[in-house]
């Protein structure tokens, strides 16, 4: 179990790390999709089998594709490659590389403090999230509704636009 | 311990030749039945019943010569028809065919079909970006949008089916058909379901992406030799997981009388959705892409929630 952790962690970084330094953007959104499920993975050895699948569901399958799908329409050519290529010169590495590091450095510190209890692993199946979502989150699950609603309502005025109707022979007309 | 893991890989060698083999077949039977309704012959040369046609088309496609254009995205024109046969493959993993023959009986199993038909969009929208063509973009386009909005409804009108057996189990939620099918208590989910099931697998009458008439050949117009072999193999074993869904939902599973074993009684029903699939084909021409659309989010929306909500309702009474 342990080692498969390991391999999915190493997975998961390399996948993040390739997101950053693609040139091409639909080479790092592909990455970005490994990253996620590799992550769900994660989630799933970690005994969260519902989260692991929403993970895959909501982001994987669903947000990713959305985002696929802007970046198909914007058309990004060779030229977006070559100013990406520009953008990313190895000066620019040196700033994120240094703070980094020192995450890296207060992670390895608290990872090396012996723990008092070792965590127990635990699986969490579906009756368990829906249980705690429904009794005490529940005003959290009400709220993120109303946020969710606003952003459809939102979008709903946003797209919405009297249809001029454009027609060879015929004349303008309007049509709502 | 040796001898589980070994009926394991067994079983799922099994599953894994069963299933390419009846999408090979399928091929045959679909071509068979149209022609059957449409008043024509069909293929009727190589073999009995030009069974062996099947035969003939295996050996044309391994033997075609396997072009990938000079202007694609050579790495995910290469990946993109690998997969869609893989997720829909993997999808099988969950489906309890009988008592006993299944691969794996996860806590999870309806939310991890769901899953794997949420990633199948990547072979259409990768496939038709990676050609660098303007039939295969705008294919890959309509295919994304279509698949993304039918998966909500998908999602959403198996809610339905999860709450009265109250598990994501799909073996448990054959085990509650006993009394009486879901096709009695979720009439609407079922319909829901199969329609939104047409539009996952893109077959006709949905077949958008495609639409031959108007997109050559949509998404895969580039495409040949093996790699489109995969895509035309990903489609029927797309038709028969649906088929295998919708018994296994809504007509009970592998529950039937007993004068017959339950696998025969699975794969009869199964069966049977997949002859409803291509009499679908014979029958209905394709809408247009916003009429798709707006049919889907104006009308299987609301009734796939409204569903949901009594539903819930009938559920909370009968509790009390």
């Amino acid at each position: 179990m342990e080692l498969i952790f390991y391999i999915t962690a190493a997975i998961t970084l390399i996948s993040t790390i390739m997101v950053i330094t693609r040139h091409n953007p639909v080479h790092a959104l592909l990455y970005l999709v490994i990253s996620l499920l590799s992550l769900s993975v994660i989630f799933f050895l970690l005994g969260a089998p519902f989260a692991a699948l929403l993970e895959i569901i909501i982001y994987a399958g669903a947000i990713m594709v959305l985002f696929i799908f802007v970046i198909m329409l914007l058309n990004l050519g060779k030229e977006t490659a070559i100013q990406e290529k520009e953008w990313l010169k190895p000066k620019v590495w040196i700033g994120p590389a240094v703070l980094s590091v020192i995450l890296f450095a207060e992670l390895f510190y608290l990872i090396g403090i012996p723990h008092q209890t070792s965590p127990v692993l635990q699986t969490v199946d579906s009756k368990v999230v829906a249980i705690s979502l429904f009794r005490p989150y529940l005003i959290g699950v009400e709220l993120a509704a109303m946020l969710l609603m606003a952003g459809v309502v939102g979008a709903a005025h946003i797209g919405q636009h009297k249809k001029l109707v454009f027609h060879r022979f015929l004349k303008e007309e309007e049509k709502t | 311990m040796m001898n589980t893991t070994l009926q394991y890989i067994l079983m799922i060698v099994m599953v894994l030749f069963v299933l390419t083999t009846i999408a090979a077949w399928l091929i045959w039977l679909e071509r068979r039945m149209l022609a059957v309704w449409q008043n024509r012959s069909g293929p009727n040369r190589a073999g009995p019943f030009g069974l062996f046609i099947v035969v003939a088309d295996t050996i044309k496609l391994f033997f075609k010569e396997d072009w990938i254009p000079p202007f694609a995205d050579k790495t995910i024109f290469v990946i993109a028809p690998a997969i869609v046969a893989a997720t829909v493959l993997m999808s099988f993993v969950v489906i309890p065919f009988a008592p006993g023959i299944l691969i794996a009986d996860l806590d999870i199993g309806l939310l991890f079909f769901l899953a794997m038909s949420s990633l199948g969009v990547y072979s259409i929208v990768l496939g038709g970006w990676a050609s660098n063509n303007k039939y295969s973009l705008l294919g890959a386009l309509r295919g994304a949008s279509q698949m993304i909005s039918y998966e909500v409804f998908m999602g959403l009108s198996l809610m339905g089916v999860v709450m009265l057996s109250g598990s994501f189990r799909l073996s448990d939620i054959v085990l509650a058909q006993k009394d009486c099918w879901f096709i009695v208590t979720q009439p609407v989910a079922f319909v829901v379901f199969l329609i939104a099931g047409i539009a996952e697998t893109h077959r006709l009458p949905f077949d958008i992406p495609e639409a031959e008439s108007e997109l050559v050949a949509g998404f895969h117009s580039e495409y040949s030799g093996m790699k489109f072999g995969m895509f035309f193999i990903g489609e029927y074993l797309g038709v028969t997981l649906i088929s295998a869904m919708l018994v296994t939902l809504f007509f009970g599973g592998w529950l039937g009388p007993a004068f017959l074993p339950p696998l025969v009684w699975f794969i009869l029903k199964t069966f049977v959705f997949i002859l409803f699939f291509i009499l679908l084909r014979a029958s209905l021409p394709r809408p247009r892409y916003d009429q798709l659309m707006s049919y889907g989010w104006k009308i299987l929306l609301p009734v796939a929630l409204l569903n949901l909500l009594i539903t819930g309702g009938i559920v909370l009474m009968m509790t009390k």
